[in-house]
């Protein structure tokens, strides 16, 4: 495909990523491991939907020739293992030297097709600024709870090119936990369990909400549902939709007091949007005033609004070390948009639909304003992607870099400390 | 440890200075009798399939506890502590010997194990508690004073969340990496704060068993390498026929072999579905039929479930691919999902023969999104799951009694009432896997004249 081709000629920032992804493991220190970066698997996916595993590069130069011969639409990018995935066969599968993954980010994956039972202006695979909020709000609160919970400092947030985010968490104690912790981090997260076959899928037990959850919901959530999510989705304004909530009611009288408010509700002039509100209202005081009748009650408002706000992400992703996950910086098969990186602290201002696609890159190029050069300090002049490739380099490269390099220094010093103790005759 | 024939043992060194609880790091220099080897290591045993299927039962933490102290007292004890202390020690490395040599092996002893252990600390007092957290090394920092004042509210809230009213926290915790308890931050059963989980006295078990588990782990690793490059060899007129013999009396039917009971072909297959198949897999089989399709945990449980009744490699491709191309074309279904069908009977990658599920593993998986796996007496409703009950023909009397057990988390027993309920006969053993019900509902259908033992 042409614009494939010169995607991978011009667009793709290899030496970025090559950077990012050694880790500091440039050579220049005598700490530095040269073959870290040789160590990563990457994938390709070709045309005609052939996948090629197992793929590792020496460094930058070697990763961008692979890349300009077979023009893959789709890279993803996979654990640092033992030893050099193109050379996995010759080590034996068991025994000391064996092919397995020391190094990985702690990754996340949230699609907006996961929340298709509680949004309604779209489904599927679109979306549109009405929905996309669940997935700011969605990294608000994971990225909070990344840093002040768990103390991980170096976050990369990136639009997967369609309908969702990935997010990429690159401490070194993040990159070295096991599959079982990366499993209690992603549980921890999780809230809402269900599908079709629960109605409550989401339980809050106990007699008041754990502090992660309390702070997402008082800094976070409520807000979002009472303000945005109201406006966007209108979540009482017919039967069908309210009808759903109150099956999250565990007490059917309540679900009946309510409903019968509602359904005879004469025809008023609100808008669909106050009408919705202000049910909300009504649902609201009705539990409080009788959260004392069952344990399942107690929280129930703060239930449906976790139902609908909180974030869904898919655990398998985050759970393995082995699991591949798609390069930033590649260029959507479907949609043409270019997996940029997200600000976390500006994700309310992110607008999926302005991300610009591999077309209009294309166009700005030919057009003249070869403004590639990302180093030009005059942001105007920046062409689209450049934009993003700076703050790519200077909110999360640089400061990586620089922990990166304390670490390697550090832990050379400790083992050249550690060689001195053990000498003896 | 040496194996030697009919020579006094010797009494394991020190025995003072090793708690009461062993935790396995080496096997210490002392001398066994050869019956001694397997009478211990099956005493053991017995204690360890005690373990099995109290779990498999749904028993709580507190009922373990009540069945540890009983097996053990029941198999293990001797008048003599330090004689008791020996029994302990050698027939866990016997075991080790017995139940390193399979993936299927490892991960059962493993399990066991760690639940044995788990349960024998809770029994431990607190003293004896802090002593093996202390034996396992671990850097963990108590948290005291003004530090522990600042944190008092949230961790108040914690404990509130976990369902106790008052917010009292206890008079100790411990500041420990996150990452050394992974089953309190899964559980959000702790407050953590830059890193830093904030552990109360009474959840170290969960500290320790996680160490324990991960240094079993690695033992079994270690002890297989040895036993496949030295031991089996050099002990094959002594030690290993014990070895070989111990692992196979004693674990239940894992349904990896069918037999014949379970021939079922592709014509039947609606109708013994309908009438034999226990509700989990009748539902995934429904959704499959509905849909023409199924995710990734419904295929596993589905089709690993009939490859244990007898359904054949190429039926199962057949049947998989009947459904899947109303939906999908005939070649998605070959690059996407015939060779996953082959990968579960060991026709690809690594060739394991996947075994079906158990009730345990299913009652604990956590279907998501559009999955239609697990267990329904867990993972449905009430009202879906009566619904589901009545399509099978419970009478409403039947289902209270069903969702009775539901309520109390009896999800066994629960399907158990049912099976009983449909085929209207008791079945004390209880179920405890999908492809049991099977058998035993095919055998209450078809009954075949006895054969003669083979």
């Amino acid at each position: 495909m042409l614009i494939h081709k010169i995607f991978a000629g011009k667009l793709f920032p290899y030496t970025d990523i090559h950077k990012w992804l050694s880790y500091g493991h440039d050579g220049k220190h005598p700490g530095c491991d040269e073959f870290y970066f040789g160590r990563r698997e990457f994938s390709f996916t070709l045309e005609n939907d052939v996948y090629l595993r197992y793929k590792s590069f020496k460094n930058a130069s070697a990763m961008e020739d692979a890349i300009k011969v077979n023009f893959p639409y789709k890279i993803d990018i996979g654990a640092v293992y033992s030893v050099d995935p193109d050379k996995r066969h010759a080590y034996a599968q068991s025994g000391t030297n064996v092919f397995t993954p020391v190094e990985r980010e702690l990754v996340f994956d949230i699609d907006i097709t996961d929340y298709d039972d509680v949004r309604y202006c779209c489904s599927g695979a679109d979306v549109c600024s009405k929905c996309w909020p669940l997935m700011t709000v969605a990294i608000k609160v994971i990225d909070t709870s990344l840093r002040e919970d768990f103390g991980f400092k170096h976050i990369l947030w990136v639009f997967s090119g369609r309908r969702g985010v990935h997010c990429w968490v690159c401490d070194v104690k993040a990159r070295r936990l096991t599959n079982e912790q990366r499993s209690a981090v992603a549980e921890y997260f999780r809230v809402y369990k269900g599908n079709e076959n629960n109605a409550r899928k989401v339980a809050l037990m106990g007699h008041s909400l754990h502090p992660f959850l309390a702070r997402s919901y008082v800094d976070f959530l409520k807000d979002f549902f009472e303000g945005e999510l109201q406006a966007n989705q209108s979540i009482f304004s017919s039967k069908e939709k309210y009808e759903k909530i109150l099956e999250m009611i565990s007490d059917e009288d309540i679900q009946l007091e309510l409903r019968e408010k509602w359904e005879n509700a004469a025809r008023s002039s609100l808008s669909e949007e106050a009408t919705s509100l202000a049910r909300w209202e009504q649902l609201k005081n009705t539990l409080y005033s009788k959260k004392q009748k069952a344990p399942s009650l107690r929280m129930c408002v703060e239930e449906i609004v976790f139902t609908f706000t909180y974030p869904r992400i898919d655990l398998e992703v985050s759970k393995q070390m082995n699991h591949l996950l798609k390069a930033p910086f590649c260029v959507h098969p479907k949609t043409g948009r270019v997996c940029v990186p997200i600000d976390p602290k500006k994700c309310d201002e992110f607008d999926p639909l302005a991300v610009p696609t591999l077309s209009q890159l294309i166009e700005e190029i030919n057009s003249g304003g070869l403004k590639m050069d990302v180093d030009d300090d005059d942001e105007s002049e920046r062409s689209l992607l450049g934009k993003s490739v700076s703050f790519f380099r200077s909110s999360f490269l640089e400061p990586l870099l620089k922990s990166c390099k304390e670490d390697i220094e550090s832990s050379h010093k400790s083992n050249i400390d550690k060689s001195k103790d053990s000498f003896s005759w | 440890m040496e194996v030697i024939r009919s020579q006094k043992r010797t009494a394991s060194n020190d025995a003072a200075s090793i708690p009461t609880l062993p935790l396995y790091f080496t096997a210490p220099p002392m001398e066994v009798r050869l019956e001694e080897f397997e009478l211990f290591a099956i005493d053991r045993l017995r204690v360890l399939k005690g373990v099995s299927d109290g779990l498999a039962r749904g028993k709580n933490p507190k009922e373990m506890d009540d069945l540890v102290s009983t097996l053990w007292k029941e198999h293990m004890r001797h008048s003599d502590v330090s004689e008791m202390l020996n029994k302990d020690i050698i027939s866990h490395f016997v075991l080790r010997l017995v139940y390193c040599r399979s993936d299927e092996l490892k991960k059962w002893f493993l399990s066991m194990e760690t639940a044995l252990f788990r349960h024998r600390f809770r029994l431990q007092n607190f003293e004896a508690q802090r002593a093996t957290v202390g034996e396992f090394g671990l850097q963990y920092k108590a948290v005291t004073g003004a530090e522990l004042e600042s944190l008092k509210e949230k961790l108040g809230q914690v404990v509130r969340s976990l369902g106790q009213i008052s917010p009292t926290i206890e008079t100790i915790y411990y500041k420990v990496p996150f990452e050394e308890v992974p089953d309190l931050v899964a559980g959000r059963r702790v407050f953590i704060q830059k890193g830093n989980a904030f552990v109360a006295g009474s959840q170290l078990v969960s500290l320790v068993v996680t160490q324990f588990r991960s240094h079993i782990s690695k033992a079994l690793i270690l002890t297989n390498r040895k036993w496949t490059t030295t031991i089996r060899e050099r002990e094959k007129d002594r030690l290993t026929p014990i070895v070989e013999g111990l692992s196979s009396s004693y674990l239940g039917p894992d349904y990896s072999q069918s037999n014949e009971y379970a021939d079922i072909s592709l014509k039947d297959i609606d109708q013994v579905a309908k009438s034999s198949f226990p509700l989990c897999m009748r539902h995934l089989f429904e959704k499959l039929r509905e849909d023409h399709h199924l995710k990734h945990g419904g295929r596993m449980q589905l089709g690993l479930f009939l490859k244990g009744v007898g359904l054949k490699l190429e039926d199962a491709l057949a049947f998989w691919r009947a459904e899947f191309t109303k939906k999908v074309g005939s070649e998605k279904f070959d690059k996407e999902y015939a060779y996953s069908i082959r990968h579960n009977y060991g026709k690809e990658g690594k060739r394991t023969d996947y075994t079906p599920y158990a009730c345990q593993k299913i009652i604990s998986s956590a279907p998501g999104v559009g999955d239609h796996h697990g267990c329904p007496y867990r993972h449905f409703s009430d009202d879906n799951l009566r619904a589901a009950l009545g399509r099978m023909g419970l009478s409403s009397r039947g289902m209270e009694d069903v969702m009775d057990k539901v309520r109390n988390k009896h999800y066994q027993l629960a399907c158990t009432m049912t099976f009983e309920a449909v085929y209207g006969t008791t079945c004390d053993a209880g179920i405890n896997h999908p492809n049991q019900y099977f058998e035993e509902s095919q055998k209450i259908l078809k009954p075949k004249t006895p054969t003669a033992p083979v």
